[in-house]
């Protein structure tokens, strides 16, 4: 088997008992690359050098048995969000081209002290906002299944590349499903964290109180490996969740005997594609014959849990991205006045859609519509963590289809921002609520490509969400690759 | 007609932290420009705030010290406007939500004790500082500009008053009392000409007795006190002026300009007040339990109103009490009495010739040599006739100069009094001989003459003899 197959549990064996070195299967992993990004366009930043210096560093590190842990020697790929000291960092925006930050950041040395080797960075929507990485100042990323097709966003590079082999795993941010729409596109596993358990320091903050770094893996076990490298207190980021949170391994093979698992009303009926509502309703009897209780709850608050996100991260993105004004960083365009600069700076340097969320954001924290707007989005972001206390108190973990629809076309929603909205209604909820929800392939559509279901847990209940994920993931036995990668893995 | 001022000040105060507000980046004034920096205060993509705990206990203490409510429940505010030397765009500041609100500090301008509310105090962090080239330094028509990050993200606290202030000079003792607290509590170096104490004054006028409130004029830029009551009283004037003349107030920034002794207004284009105030997402609410506020109460230092009215009842000067406001000064005339000195000389010195030095130096009481134990080394020896007053002054300037003790200086430069009778008797006699008119003049009755003898017989021991004792032997002789 091509190392670029291998899952990070598999590859650390290998790496272990001495059958693979870091260095070979960095080798594989670039090479995989370099016969996949001509089409997929996944990466924006490969650090040669650096990785291969990482790799060396790992396999002499072994060599003197100075083993560092399950990442030791992993070719892993980072969405190109999270700054990396030394490598171009651009946020897919032109605003950042040319940026290379002097610091990592805190997830970025916990895989660096983990042994992991750093692949390259991959491409995003810029600022994180899209759901399709179209909306990148450095071309789109393509579906590996179908490259007609969107790899979802904004973490589409990072589900891309994990997908087809050209990293073992990769870390994304979801601000509203950035993580997990687009693993469900692609047939990864994707999780978003508990808020707080991952640092968020040097993470470029699309919207501070959603935004939350996790990992895209081919398999659960992996994900869980990825996300204890990078979970845990972090002094720099003051929201930082200072307790001890559960083992997440722990219940890892347990299954789902007696379970209460719940299928929210709210999200299972109107607007599901056939081939997503099919391979749901599959997942769901075969957790139902493995002992799952299966139930029925409702999050009434879902339906304004959209309008509330659309104001609340455009109103935070406003002022974050306030700091890009040419001024310290990034390219300048000069005006006969600092505020020209500014002006002509941010509007040469910002997308449409981040313009468009900006403007949107600034209105509604504006004199006189702050109370109607963000104010009202408030409340609602208190009622929809309410109505998940309400469900918890009745079962275990929810779940839902991950996205509506499998990978749509490129192009097909590029002009129409609510249809492309509309694609986070499953994913969005929980980064109101700050819970933990993770998306496993469990099947194909009628086209071909790859459908993803949901599993959502209360806050740091990482260890049963993993627990369910995992039993859907042995259920359902998805062990299809997109093509792209198996006739390469065979050549 | 005649009108009533009325003024409130916002008091901005640089904290004396030894890292900023919301990074581990130092806070020493005067390092080369962009040293004191980090991605935090530079507002690098990715970075993120992590809140300074010394500087939200120094504001809680400020808070008590100003008879503060403090807020259990506190939050920081992202506060939105575009500015060069604001690196991230948005400043952290509080909004509706400060640390402390509602107290209110006791001045005395002179003219009986006022009582001037205060509206709250906030803790926020500070901008850089542009330089701006060309064009006279004046931001429209400069031809660039420098910033230097190092001031950015320093912590700075700030404090509203109501509009309680009636004249400049009740502004004046308002800021005079506030920054002898602030020193007090050691939070701040308070130097007005270095920026780290900052006012900025709102003040209107209105027919006498009135209750309605006139246009605001808002004055920036005074660099000293003695500034403070100078721009309101030219800026009152001003006012008073165009309302004679029936003219209206334009609601205005105006800058003082120490120069040319007059405000003027600022830039013309009014920049948007629309801050766009939301919470910081990156910080989590500030609880402040009613323990830890005790535990910072329990902590305070004596404050200047309660020093001056132990210093006052210890027989000090009203005038040197209110002088002795520093923390520094009013511990080594602490530790001088206890040490022994007479309160009253004591003060007479620290307040005179000590401040004098200070003065002179640019020191602060901390830097000085001399510690209260030699103040009252000093003070005792000339109680004790052993140096005269004159010599005493000598003495102090040898000892600040780190020559030794007040007896060890006295000493080296001879300048002990003679206070052995038996060393001066014979140019007592001396002088008795040599001036028989004046012995027979005084023998009559004229005492006047006595000074004349003592003035020479102090000639002759060139100024050292204890003029008490030479006066004693000179009556004696003479017979009276």
């Amino acid at each position: 088997m091509d190392p670029a197959d291998l899952t990070i549990a598999e590859a650390g064996a290998r790496l272990r008992s001495g059958d693979l070195t870091a260095v070979d299967l960095l080798a594989s992993v670039r090479r995989r690359a370099s016969m996949t990004e001509a089409i997929l366009h996944a990466y924006l930043t490969i650090d040669a050098e650096g990785a291969t210096a990482s790799a060396v560093e790992a396999d002499a590190a072994l060599q003197r048995g100075d083993d560092r842990g399950p990442l030791h020697g992993i070719p892993v790929a980072l969405k190109d969000n999270m700054v990396t000291r030394g490598v171009e960092t651009t946020c897919s925006s032109r605003i950042l081209s040319g940026y290379v930050p002097p610091y990592d950041a805190t997830v970025v040395e916990r895989l660096r002290a983990g042994g992991a080797v750093i692949v390259g960075k991959t491409n995003l929507d810029e600022f994180a906002m899209g759901s399709s990485t179209e909306n990148s100042a450095y071309g789109t990323t393509r579906n590996p299944w179908n490259p007609d097709r969107v790899p979802g966003g904004s973490s589409g590079g990072s589900a891309a590349v994990v997908a087809v082999g050209s990293a073992l795993g990769a870390l994304g941010s979801d601000t509203g499903g950035s993580i997990r729409q687009p693993a469900s596109l692609c047939g990864v596993v994707g999780m978003k964290p508990t808020y707080g358990l991952v640092s968020r320091y040097g993470l470029i903050a699309f919207a501070s109180s959603l935004d939350q770094i996790g990992p895209i893996t081919r398999t659960v076990d992996d994900a869980v490996t990825l996300f204890e490298a990078i979970a845990g207190h972090d002094p720099s980021d003051a929201t930082s969740y200072r307790g001890d949170f559960p083992d997440p391994r722990a219940d890892l093979g347990k299954g789902v005997e007696g379970l209460r698992v719940g299928i929210v009303s709210e999200l299972s009926g109107d607007g599901i594609q056939p081939g997503v509502a099919a391979a749901f309703q599959a997942t769901l009897d075969r957790l139902a014959g493995a002992g799952a209780d299966i139930r029925e709850v409702s999050l009434p608050s879902t339906e304004y849990a959209l309008s509330a996100y659309y104001l609340i991260a455009p109103a935070e993105c406003s002022a974050n991205l306030a700091r890009f004004d040419g001024v310290r960083y990034g390219p300048r365009i000069d005006g006969a006045t600092v505020e020209a600069m500014m002006s002509a700076t941010r509007r040469d340097g910002f997308g449409p859609e981040v313009t468009r969320r900006i403007l949107l954001g600034t209105y509604a924290l504006s004199a006189g519509y702050y109370d109607a707007f963000y104010g009202q989005a408030q409340k609602v972001r208190t009622m929809v963590s309410e109505d998940f206390k309400d469900a918890y108190a009745e079962v275990d973990v929810l779940v839902t289809p991950t996205s509506p629809t499998t990978a749509f076309a490129v192009g097909e929603r590029a002009d129409d921002p609510l249809a492309m909205y509309l694609s986070d209604i499953c994913t969005i909820p929980s980064n109101l609520s700050g819970d933990p929800a993770i998306s496993v392939p469990v099947g194909l559509d009628d086209a071909g490509l790859p459908v993803g279901f949901q599993v959502l847990a209360p806050a740091l209940g990482e260890g049963v969400m993993f627990q369910v994920a995992a039993a859907v993931e042995r259920l359902s036995g998805f062990e299809s690759r997109p093509a792209l990668a198996t006739s390469l893995g065979a050549a | 007609m005649s009108y009533e001022a009325v003024i409130g000040i916002e008091t901005h105060v640089e904290l004396q932290t030894a890292s900023k507000m919301f990074c581990g980046c130092p806070t020493d004034f005067g390092a080369e420009p962009n040293t004191n920096v980090c991605p935090v205060c530079l507002g690098l993509p990715g970075a993120l705030p992590v809140p300074n705990e010394r500087a939200i206990e120094w504001t809680v203490a400020l808070g008590i010290a100003l008879g503060c409510e403090i807020s259990q429940h506190s939050v920081f505010h992202r506060k939105n406007y575009f500015y060069a030397d604001l690196p991230k765009n948005y400043q952290i500041s509080q909004f509706d939500l400060p640390l402390c609100v509602g107290g209110h500090l006791e001045v005395d301008p002179g003219s009986g004790v006022r009582r001037v509310g205060i509206t709250r105090v906030h803790l926020e962090e500070d901008t850089g500082k542009s330089t701006h080239l060309g064009g006279g330094g004046r931001i429209h028509d400069a031809e660039g500009a420098l910033i230097d990050f190092n001031r950015s993200g320093i912590p700075l606290l700030e404090v509203v008053t109501e509009p309680d202030i009636r004249s400049p000079e009740e502004a004046r003792a308002y800021a005079q009392e506030l920054r002898a607290i602030v020193l007090a509590l050691g939070i701040s170096d308070a130097r007005l000409e270095e920026g780290s104490l900052r006012f900025d004054a709102n003040v209107s006028l209105r027919p006498e007795g009135a209750d309605e409130l006139g246009i605001k004029v808002e004055v920036k830029n005074m660099n000293s006190l003695r500034s403070l009551q100078r721009a309101l009283a030219f800026e009152i004037e001003r006012q008073t002026a165009l309302l004679d003349k029936g003219e209206a107030i334009d609601q205005e920034t105006r800058h003082w300009d120490e120069e040319a002794g007059r405000t003027e207004p600022g830039r013309s284009k009014e920049e948007s007040s629309d801050y766009r105030y939301f919470p910081e997402p990156d910080l989590v609410p500030i609880q402040t339990n009613p323990e830890a506020v005790e535990r910072i109460r329990g902590a305070l230092p004596e404050l200047p109103a309660l020093r001056r009215a132990r210093h006052i009842a210890l027989g000090v000067e009203p005038a040197a009490a209110a002088t002795m406001a520093s923390a520094g000064l009013a511990a080594m005339f602490d530790d001088a009495v206890s040490a022994g000195a007479d309160p009253r000389a004591a003060a007479n010195w620290v307040t005179g010739e000590i401040t004098a030095h200070l003065n002179r130096t640019g020191d602060d009481p901390s830097d000085l040599v001399m510690d209260g134990r030699g103040l009252a080394e000093l003070v005792g020896m000339i109680g004790g006739g052993e140096l005269s007053s004159t010599a005493a002054k000598e003495v102090l300037i040898g000892v600040l100069a780190g020559e030794g003790s007040p007896r060890e200086v006295a000493a080296a430069k001879d300048l002990m009094q003679i206070s052995d009778e038996s060393a001066i008797v014979s140019e007592v006699d001396a002088v008795i001989e040599t001036h028989p008119d004046e012995v027979a003049r005084m023998k009559d009755g004229d005492e006047r003459l006595a000074g004349f003898l003592v003035g020479q017989v102090m000639k002759a021991t060139g100024g050292r003899a204890d003029p008490r004792l030479v006066d004693r032997l000179i009556r004696e002789r003479v017979g009276l």
